[in-house]
């Protein structure tokens, strides 16, 4: 099997992985972002309880959890070697003067640092919400469910908690508006005909998703 | 000396046939005992190159450059004739030939110019087989256009960036054979003299232009296919670095040069703007095919315009001389180039110039622009288009383009025989090095083909007969000759670098440059020759004694290069002088003001001077030997050309 | 009305040019004045103003590849100002003129950077990793002779045309030196989707793609990361599309092929 691992560790391969990745963890916000609607509905959270519940108890779903946590693994695996490699090749002296930003968008250029973003986020987010909710010893619902709902509420009264949360989502907003289209260019799924759909597609895609993502602690902070 | 041209016997159309069949053929597995040094890898060197190490031999290339695909003939827009007839429309070899041996003014060889016609329908084949993108029909099958002195479409192309296609499809055949390590490519390597042992090529001097060493390399043959020698005139369309140095080397070594006084004047070039000129930029002949030339019909009118008192489209229809159409109703705005070029020369010494300088005439798109709209004009000549206004800062989809003749290309070179071998055995000479096929005025999209038809199928063949008679035994450097040619690089280097003068390189050439153009350029007189014979001189002392060069030798150092190479130029433009002299005719580009038609047209002198001039070399500052190759013509009549 | 605008005048300006004696020694910006330089020359045309100037102080003129001055020969490779080539998009340094700049400007000129293209000396480097890919695969493996006759091989007018577009590439090396990565994939990419259009490039399609990615990976070019300063920054405008095809034939191949390394 030395042919894949030569391919996936050859510089198309590595953006292969990220690619991959990265689309499988777009599907997964969609998932995510549709479960959490669930935080809107007006009623105390029952129903968003009984959904994590599943969440947290299929096994299905927990398995798949696992597969989650690769995309991840591998995603950010992939991008510290790529940032590696290719801090590398500009060699040893850099330019004095460098107006690159005149030729190309910000945020293709500092995938690395929405990524550290979005990972510093994630682990808070982790710990708060998954671990607690797994590990933790959350006061059950009227349905015995855990109450998962009534940690989310207070955890967005804390204004640096919802700060954190937006600014989060502009990161991943960004991440995403160049890697949505980004990963299919590195796919090789371009055409003439296709590519500027994917190209709005992947725009809308990120603005939709993460303003529904900021939108939550939004909604607890101000009208709740 | 006799001049042995080698021509083989029969008739004209079975020459190369029988003379491929009668050379001496080297057995394959012998092939890999010889090694073969091929010096410049454009279009010449690098598809000799390439083809040489397929069979077997082992090569060593070398070019100055930082890698083969950068040699001057990129710069090659328009294309590349073959007589295919694709296009139906009465093409074959005979006429190839015959349009080339008429528009070279009957000065080139017949049977090598037939051999060049007959090959040149493998180039495109060849060419097609690597990937090299020519332009294409709807239908998908090869699309073609004319050029100047022809009347049938002949020319292959790929935009206006033919060279370029070209030369990277000689350079991928050529990458593959040093991946496959029957290549050792040396790029950065300049040649600096040839070894002569006795009596054959037996190596080469180099220098690497990064660390400064000095080299020295043997081979049982060696392959000049270094170019041509128009920065002589120091503003010319060639590249920068274009230099006659491996040539004149190797002249100085034995080598003849043959018609260095045959330049060709292009006549549609982008004007010099300034002084501080550094080369000029070539608007390809290509153009000439739906621009149409012309120059105000009164010197007032042409006056006013100058002075930007009316533009140009104040100028009325009927007030517009298209001088070449008027002229030459049969070609038009497509005569040969000499042709264009001495008419554009004659209206603007007339006084009917346009451009501050008043050296300049029009080229004009307008009708065409109206005909097929600008979307279709530039989707044939966009990048023509935009490179004229890159450097004018002028729009020609809106004016016209303003255009006057440079040099171009020589067609003079090192005489070789039929087989492309020197006079020196074991020297062979390709492409635009070699003096052989293009007579006194090459057609355009001739040279090209010339250069590929040496490099894939002459020398390949033509070597292996040489190399047949040579004993497979491994050539050295050990022979005292290597030393010899060694010592004098480095004497000739350290002279440089002592000078320690108050004058560039540059400031030499550019003086040298002028003295050319002046004297022996466009229009040539003996008076004026004799006065340039003398500047010259004068200024090659200067020179010598006053030249400024900075750095070391163990390093890159562009100054030290450019010395060298102006050093050549300083003898070979005294040659070329020489040789304009003798020629007391004019034919093509050479053209001797004493020697006109009533209507200013090339007069030549067939009785007289229907040979190849070939000079030999006695010594430093002594007059060189001429030796004349008569040419003799069974296939084609001696006529006025005539374009009318 | 020779050359443009009659109304232009001289320029001075100041000069920040790398000087690095070879490849080894640490290099520095130098700054240098030039004077009267017409908006009509190039800027290759003003460096050799400045050349002769130093020159004739005794100093070593600055080093710097060029050769066409055309814009074809993908030689001249300067980065000025920030930018590669400088700031006029579809040109080479040589065809830059100086009209695109203004009285008593500033101008910083650096060489490419990039761990594969090492400096040789002020603003020469060595693109010679450049060959060595195309030498890994950027042919057609055809001898000399012994070919069908061109018209057998047809080739629809389209696809014709875009093989014609990627083949355009001059191998400045632009791309490699505007990218923040140092890719060479619009390099490559050029050259493998050219072949992988046309009909002649079908038999060693895989073991092209194969070859010259591994080739570029050892020189030590980055990895593209689709940021596209290599396609606004080249300047005979090959396309980004050229990469999407080069990443789709190296995972077509490397899934397909028979090659088990
Ligand atoms: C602007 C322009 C446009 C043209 N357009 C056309 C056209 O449309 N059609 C056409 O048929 N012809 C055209 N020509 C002419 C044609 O391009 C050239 O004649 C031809 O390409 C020359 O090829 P070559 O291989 O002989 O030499 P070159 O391409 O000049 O190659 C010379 C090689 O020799 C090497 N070299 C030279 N000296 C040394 C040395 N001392 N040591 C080591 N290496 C050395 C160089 O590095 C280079 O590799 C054009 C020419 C110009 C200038
Ligand atoms: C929900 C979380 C994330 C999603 C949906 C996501 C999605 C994507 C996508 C689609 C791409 C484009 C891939 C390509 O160009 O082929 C990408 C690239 C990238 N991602 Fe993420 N990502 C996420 C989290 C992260 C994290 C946590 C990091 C870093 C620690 C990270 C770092 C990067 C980097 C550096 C790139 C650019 C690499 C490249 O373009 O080659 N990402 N991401
Ligand atoms: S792709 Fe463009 S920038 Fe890169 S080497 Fe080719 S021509 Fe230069
Ligand atoms: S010098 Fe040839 S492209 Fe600029």
């Amino acid at each position: 099997m030395s042919w894949l691992s030569n391919a996936l560790s050859s510089s198309i391969g590595r953006k292969i992985i990220m690619s991959i990745t990265g689309l499988f963890l777009c599907s997964f916000l969609v998932i995510h972002l549709i479960g959490n609607l669930q935080l809107f509905k007006n009623d105390g959270g029952v129903a968003f309880n009984i959904y994590s519940h599943f969440m947290g108890t299929n096994p299905v779903i927990r398995t798949i959890e696992f597969v989650l946590l690769a995309g991840f693994v591998f995603h950010i695996y992939e991008a510290i070697a790529l940032t590696g490699r290719n801090k590398a090749a500009r060699g040893p002296q850099g330019y004095k003067v460098d107006n690159i930003g005149q030729n190309s968008p910000w945020q293709s250029r500092n995938m690395g640092l929405l990524g550290t973003i979005i990972l510093i986020f994630l682990l808070v987010h982790l710990y708060n919400f998954f671990y607690r909710a797994r590990f933790g010893d959350l006061d059950p619902d009227i349905n015995s469910n855990d109450d998962l709902y009534t940690l989310v509420a207070s955890s967005f009264k804390q204004w640096w908690y919802v700060l954190l949360y937006v600014l989060a989502q502009v990161a991943l907003a960004y991440h995403l508006i160049h890697g949505f289209k980004s990963a299919f260019q590195t796919l090789g799924l371009t055409h003439r005909k296709y590519t500027p759909f994917i190209t709005y597609f992947g725009y809308a895609f990120s603005i939709i998703v993460c303003a529904g993502f900021a939108a939550m602690p939004l909604y607890f902070f101000f009208l709740k | 000396m006799k001049l042995d041209a080698k021509i083989p016997e029969g008739p004209l159309a079975e020459k190369w046939e029988k003379h491929k069949f009668n050379v001496k053929l080297v057995n394959p597995a012998n092939k890999r005992k010889y090694d073969v040094i091929v010096v410049g890898t454009g279009l010449a060197g690098a598809s000799a190159a390439a083809s040489l190490a397929e069979l077997g031999y082992n090569v060593k290339a070398f070019s100055f450059h930082d890698s083969p695909r950068r040699a001057h003939s990129i710069a090659a827009q328009g294309g590349i004739n073959a007589a295919k007839n694709y296009q139906n429309d009465g093409d074959s070899v005979f006429r190839l030939f015959y349009d080339t041996i008429k528009g070279g003014d009957y000065r080139a060889r017949e049977a090598n110019v037939y051999r060049l016609a007959q090959v040149s329908v493998n180039i495109i084949d060849q060419c097609v087989a690597q990937g090299v993108p020519f332009a294409r029909e709807y239908g998908g099958l090869l699309a073609n256009r004319s050029f100047g002195g022809a009347q049938v479409s002949r020319t292959f192309y790929a935009r206006g960036q033919t060279g370029q296609q070209l030369l990277l499809g000689a350079y991928s055949a050529l990458m593959r054979q040093i991946a496959y390590g029957k290549v050792k490519m040396y790029n950065r390597t300049e040649m600096l003299d040839l070894v002569v042992v006795d009596g054959q090529a037996r190596g080469i001097i180099t220098r690497n232009l990064i660390t400064g060493e000095i080299q020295q390399h043997a081979a049982h043959a060696v392959v000049l296919a270094t170019g041509g020698y128009g920065n002589v005139f120091y503003l010319s369309t060639n590249a920068k670095y274009s230099n006659a140095t491996a040539a004149w080397r190797a002249h100085k070594k034995g080598a003849l040069f043959a018609n260095p006084c045959f330049t060709q004047i292009h006549p549609t070039c982008i004007p010099v703007s300034g002084d501080y000129q550094s080369k000029l930029t070539l608007m390809s002949e290509s153009l000439r095919n739906d621009g149409r030339v012309w120059v105000p019909k009164t010197v007032e009118m042409a006056e006013r315009l100058r002075k930007g008192e009316i533009r140009v489209s104040d100028i009325k229809e009927e007030d517009r001389d298209y001088f070449l159409e008027r002229k030459y109703p049969a070609f038009g705005n497509l005569v040969p180039r000499d042709v264009a070029s001495r008419n554009a020369k004659m209206m603007c010494d007339e006084g009917r110039g346009v451009g501050a300088s008043g050296l300049a005439v029009f080229l004009d798109f307008s009708e065409i622009i109206q005909r097929i709209g600008v979307e279709g004009v530039s989707q044939k000549y966009g990048n023509l288009f935009a490179m004229y206004e890159k450097i004018t800062d002028e729009n020609p989809y809106e004016m016209p383009m303003r255009i006057y003749p440079a040099v171009h290309y020589t067609m003079g070179g090192l005489w070789v025989d039929y087989n492309l071998q020197t006079n020196v055995p074991g020297l062979y000479a390709t492409g635009e090095c070699n003096f052989s096929d293009h007579g006194a005025n090459r057609l355009g999209a001739s040279a090209l083909m010339q250069g590929l038809a040496d490099g894939y199928f002459v020398i390949p063949y033509t070597i292996g007969d040489y190399l047949a008679n040579t004993p497979p035994k491994p050539v050295t450097t050990e022979h005292p000759a290597f030393q010899e040619a060694e010592a004098q690089v480095r004497e000739r280097l350290q002279r440089f670098m002592g000078i320690n003068g108050t004058r560039t390189p540059d400031e030499f050439h550019k003086a040298l440059g002028h003295i050319m153009w002046e004297y022996c350029g466009m229009a040539r007189n003996a008076e004026g020759l004799q006065h340039a014979k003398q500047a010259i001189q004068q200024l090659r002392k200067e020179f010598w004694s006053d030249l400024k060069v900075t750095g070391l030798n163990e390093e890159l150092n562009q100054t030290l290069e450019k010395a060298g190479r102006v050093a050549d130029f300083l003898e070979l433009g005294e040659l070329m002088v020489d040789d304009a002299y003798n020629r007391n005719e004019s034919c093509g580009g050479h053209f001797r003001e004493e020697y006109q038609t009533p209507e200013g047209e090339a007069l030549r002198d067939d009785e007289n001077y229907a040979y190849v001039a070939a000079w030999q070399y006695q010594g430093d500052n002594v007059p060189e030997v001429l030796h004349k190759e008569e040419l003799t013509f069974e296939n084609v009549k001696l006529t006025q050309r005539s374009y009318k | 009305m020779a050359g443009s605008n009659p109304n232009a005048k001289p320029m001075d300006l100041t000069l920040k040019v790398w000087r690095q004696r070879n490849r080894t020694a640490d290099g520095q910006l130098v700054d240098y004045q030039v004077k009267n330089i017409s908006p009509d020359m190039s800027f290759l045309e003003m460096l050799d103003v400045l050349n002769e100037d130093l020159l004739h102080k005794g100093e070593d003129p600055v080093a710097f590849d060029h050769d066409c001055r055309e814009g074809i020969c993908g030689s001249c490779n300067l980065y000025i100002n920030g930018r590669a080539h400088g700031p006029e998009p579809g040109t080479t340094t040589c065809q830059l003129h100086m009209r695109k700049f203004k009285d008593g400007d500033t101008i910083v000129v650096e060489p490419w950077r990039a761990a594969a293209f090492p400096v040789n000396r002020d603003l020469s480097v060595d693109r010679s990793a450049f060959d060595r890919i195309i030498q890994a695969g950027g042919y057609v493996s055809v001898n000399t002779g012994g070919v069908p006759d061109a018209n057998e091989i047809p080739v629809p007018k389209s696809i014709a045309d875009r093989a014609f577009d990627a083949a355009t590439c001059i191998g400045c090396g632009a791309c490699v030196a505007s990218c923040k990565n140092a890719s060479a994939m619009l390099f490559v990419s050029a050259k493998v989707s050219q072949l992988a259009l046309l009909p002649q490039g079908q038999v060693e399609r895989k073991t092209r793609v194969e070859n010259m990615v591994a080739q570029m990976d050892k020189e030590g070019f980055g990895a593209c990361t689709n940021i596209g300063s290599c396609a606004a920054e080249c300047p005979v405008g090959i396309s980004l599309e050229n990469i999407a095809i080069l990443n789709r034939e190296f995972l077509a191949a490397k899934a397909t092929s028979n090659n088990l390394a």
